[in-house]
């Protein structure tokens, strides 16, 4: 005899549980983790780069690099000053809770304040997996163009803070920034956003500033 | 590509529920998608007819309800679909603050099962 029965269930629920237990374990070793979210070429080492290089010697900071293969990125944010852990997801296109999971246990997190994770470059799956980071941030950047928040809605509508990189390009590329900050207006009315550009180093206090108040006790 | 592992999830709690329910086969399982998240059916039809082989769930048939999105108006309250998938702003009074009420949901509703 068939018989109908509710589940109700998130397909995800199980990464958010276990996001919600890296959480845990951030919170009790006193760490500001951020999870940064892009396409390949933003600029997320880069901005980690100067993260740390800026940070140093006020924070204790640590790197986690998610990417399909290599070390680039990790020895990048190692020569900058940050322990660095390399994540290769082997072919998947995002990071989760258990990839973040396993990396932490890699890592002395009493002697650590900040945690910057970076995830694999894509637009699309990494906002569907919660890692357990304190706050989401997205890097856009000009020469990705400015119809992106409406192409990708779901990543731009869930994110705490919003850099914009490579500004220093605007004279050449069409980019018409009004048609883009309107675009995340409507996803996520009132989004921090950073308008920056790593190469000269312009509007980077601002963003340094924020990750500042957001560590501080 | 990131279904695999969602369709290893589906199969779980699944299971969990149809073991809970002392269940001997699993006929039937109902997911809803919202248009915004990022889950291709055809992709998880073909890894489900992979990974439930051999299970109770062999066989069963997986039954899709997309939900569309849909933006509300914080302005005027006006609720109104992301259509096409471009976001437009309220089409009652032109504000811009609007908020997804729809359309990021993935869950399995309900299973259909044999005891």
């Amino acid at each position: 005899m068939p018989k109908r029965i509710p589940v109700v269930e998130n397909i995800l629920s199980a990464n958010d549980q276990l996001a919600q237990q890296n959480r845990q374990q951030l919170d009790q070793a006193g760490i500001f983790a951020v999870n940064l979210m892009a396409s390949p070429g933003a600029g997320k080492t880069t901005l980690i780069e100067h993260t740390v290089q800026r940070l140093a010697g006020e924070y204790r900071l640590a790197a986690i690099d998610g990417d399909i293969a290599t070390s680039i990125d990790a020895d990048r944010a190692a020569a900058a000053g940050a322990t660095a852990i390399q994540i290769n997801t082997g072919g998947q296109c995002h990071l989760d809770a258990v990839m973040l999971r396993d990396a932490l246990q890699q890592l002395d997190l009493h002697q650590l304040d900040l945690l910057l994770v970076e995830n694999v470059g894509n637009l699309v799956c990494p906002a569907d997996f919660k890692l357990g980071t304190h706050k989401n941030v997205l890097i856009a950047s000009i020469p990705e163009g400015d119809d992106k928040p409406y192409k990708y809605p779901g990543m731009y509508k869930d994110v705490d803070a919003l850099v914009i990189n490579k500004i220093d390009l605007l004279p050449y590329i069409d980019f018409d920034m009004d048609y883009f900050r309107r675009g995340v207006e409507l996803l996520n009315p009132g989004l921090v956003a950073f308008p920056i550009s790593c190469r000269t180093a312009q509007g980077l206090d601002e963003w340094l500033l924020w990750i500042k108040t957001n560590a501080s006790p | 590509m990131h279904e695999l592992s969602i369709t290893q999830n589906i199969l779980e709690i699944a299971l969990k529920h149809a073991q809970a329910a002392n269940a001997r086969k699993i006929s039937d399982l109902y997911l809803v998608i919202g248009q915004l998240s990022s889950v291709v059916d055809d992709s998880v039809q073909f890894y489900w007819d992979m990974i439930s082989e051999g299970t109770i769930c062999q066989g069963a048939e997986l039954h899709f309800k997309r939900l569309p999105a849909l933006l509300e108006c914080r302005d005027c309250g006006e609720r109104y679909p992301l259509d096409d998938g471009t976001l437009t702003p309220c089409i009652q009074c032109d504000s811009i603050s609007v908020a997804v009420v729809q359309g990021k949901e993935f869950r399995l509703d309900s299973i259909e099962i044999e005891v």
